[in-house]
């Protein structure tokens, strides 16, 4: 498997993540031998296999819909660069 | 204090030989003299852990003491701890002061113990050697060239180096295995879902476990009787009755049914530390243990496959850090892609960023069949095979890890070389199966582990089968000389 430049900033962009051209040509050598090793997995025959999501057998649990530790919206905010009164501020997405 | 087991440590508590204030003070101080040396903590906050050894004093002298209460516990900077900061070893959780309690460390908080400080890491559990921590690497008591092994790095040199009495790890592909085997120490990865998630920063979902670092079996088996049960906040938490993993701690082991899977013994095994191993099967013989010859054919699939599961499920858990409710954010950016986008250039380090890519590109349109598809079935083989070797064992014996701790640098630069360090943890996580390091040997005196694989929730027999070998060798006995 080889990635292009233009592959790599796709990859790049969709994992939103900054990258410029030198550190492109560097990633795309790591992630050519990463993907060398996955491909291990095609010499393999997984016919009639069932997938495995999960190691145990679970399902989803249920519980009621109920607050259990409301009041926390200071405690949060206060982590954040940016808010206002109760809102976390970004740039303007909408015009 | 210094050589204490938690057991000595709490009945010396009990009988008022000295108090938690005084054995938190003990700990403090050898911090001072030796954390800069190893990096072993990333943040230490005196103040906070003598007010709870207070707390945990003013417990014992109301006769409400349990077996860890007033004793310091190293966390790892993966369990957010409320008003501590908690890193996860990354950059972009620096300035990040934790809200809320972890279930693992609400646990330790319930029981008096005292926290003694958070403990490096690699930069989001992902590493091998604790070269990827933000902070800087961890150093290896055994010798301070030699990284400690990861990604709970920072817990085993902190325990190894007796900075601390024991210590909280993770491991989602061998991150408590194989450093608590390049350390020389006890270390326990239980079953999937049998100690809570809340509050544990997430890496791979599917495979994150947490368990204790300590010297002995015993020790860990303490640890796990706090750390584990069934938590509401956790939907993968298993809903099972709360086992007491001391009890049967002291079983013979006469008639146990070990099992040796030969793909264990390949190609890629220091043929020392394979002497070494054989000696630790000799002498379960001599304990009594039965030897079996197992296979796990698919055993070496589980690199691969860990490697399209894992970054696909980090890619998904680590887009939450974007810079807009916590965590880093860049300085300068004109629109809200920009801010994205370098926020997460600059607060992850090299390693993680090529872990999120991996993930993202095996999750995207047009590959998901071929690569997380394709290593989901996978996964599904490796672990048939252990169901199939169960039936005719108890439990698998094999190595830890395929060498000793090796010089700082040494595999850096060489992701796939770094990765081979999980060969024999990782089918495990895939598996949900509950795994143990114990140290075995020295090899150019370093330590070398063995690691028992037990059935699910199987801890209680690993936990046993490991102090009886503990009870009649010495090498959990050793420690570091600078740090003696």
């Amino acid at each position: 498997m080889k990635f292009d430049n233009d592959e790599i900033k796709k990859i790049a962009h969709l994992a939103r993540i900054n990258i410029n051209e030198k550190e492109a040509i560097k990633v795309s050598e790591k992630l050519e031998g990463i993907l060398g090793l996955i491909d291990q997995m095609t010499q393999v025959n997984t016919d009639c296999i069932e997938p495995m999501a999960h190691a145990l057998d679970i399902t989803q649990p249920f519980r009621e819909d109920k607050v259990t530790e409301g009041d926390i919206r200071e405690k949060s905010l206060k982590l954040s660069k940016e808010t206002d009164q109760s809102l976390f501020i970004v740039p303007r997405v909408i015009e | 204090m210094l050589n204490l087991s938690l057991k000595e440590l709490s009945e010396c508590l009990k009988e008022k030989k000295f108090s938690s204030v005084e054995l938190t003070h003990f700990f403090l101080n050898r911090l001072d003299l030796h954390n800069e040396s190893i990096n072993a903590f990333i943040t230490i906050d005196k103040d906070k852990s003598l007010a709870m050894a207070k707390r945990s004093d003013e417990m014992i002298k109301e006769g409400n003491q349990n077996y860890l209460t007033g004793i310091p516990i190293a966390q790892k900077d993966i369990f957010c701890a409320e008003g501590w900061k908690t890193s996860c070893g990354s950059k972009m959780l620096d300035n990040f002061i934790a809200p809320y309690d972890s279930t693992v460390i609400n646990k330790f908080n319930a029981v008096g113990a005292v926290n003694l400080g958070k403990t490096n890491m690699d930069e989001f559990a992902m590493g091998s050697s604790n070269e990827t921590s933000f902070y800087g690497n961890v150093k290896n008591p055994w010798d301070i060239k030699t990284v400690p092994g990861g990604s709970s790095g920072g817990s085993a040199a902190a325990v190894a180096g007796r900075l601390a009495p024991a210590a909280t790890a993770t491991d989602t592909g061998g991150s408590i295995r194989q450093p608590a085997s390049l350390c020389g120490l006890t270390g326990l990865k239980p079953t999937y879902g049998l100690v809570s998630r809340y509050g544990m920063i997430a890496f791979a979902s599917s495979l994150d476990q947490a368990g204790p670092m300590c010297h002995t079996a015993e020790d860990c088996a303490a640890m796990m009787n706090v750390m584990s049960g069934h938590d509401p906040k956790d939907s993968t938490s298993i809903l099972r009755e709360k086992e007491n993993y001391l009890t049967s701690i002291n079983d013979p082991i006469k008639g146990l049914k070990i099992g040796i899977p030969k793909e264990f013994f390949s190609d890629g095994l220091e043929p020392e530390i394979e002497k070494i191993i054989e000696q630790g099967i000799n002498e379960y013989k001599k304990l009594g243990a039965e030897i079996v010859e197992i296979s796990l054919p698919n055993n070496h699939l589980s690199i691969p496959v860990y490697y399209v599961i894992a970054p696909a499920e980090a890619s998904s858990n680590l887009s939450r850090y974007d810079g807009v409710r916590y965590g880093y954010r860049t300085k300068e950016y004109d629109d809200l892609m920009e801010m994205y986008c370098k926020t997460r250039e600059e607060g992850f380090g090299d390693e993680v960023k090529r872990r999120i890519m991996i993930g993202t590109y095996v999750l995207s349109a047009g590959y998901y069949d071929a690569y997380y598809l394709k290593a989901q079935k996978i996964r599904r083989l490796i672990s048939e095979d252990f169901k199939k070797a169960f039936e005719n064992c108890d439990v698998i014996l094999g190595p830890s890890a395929p060498s000793v701790a090796f010089p700082i640098g040494d595999k850096k630069e060489d992701p796939l070389k770094m990765y081979m360090q999980d060969v024999y943890t990782i089918s495990t996580n895939l598996a949900g199966l509950p795994g143990l390091s114990m140290p075995a040997g020295l090899m150019n005196k370093l330590p070398v582990g063995i690691q028992l694989i037990g059935n699910y929730f199987s801890e209680a027999k690993l936990l046993n089968i490991a102090n009886i070998f503990q009870m009649n060798t010495g090498w959990h006995n050793l420690s570091p000389e600078e740090f003696k």
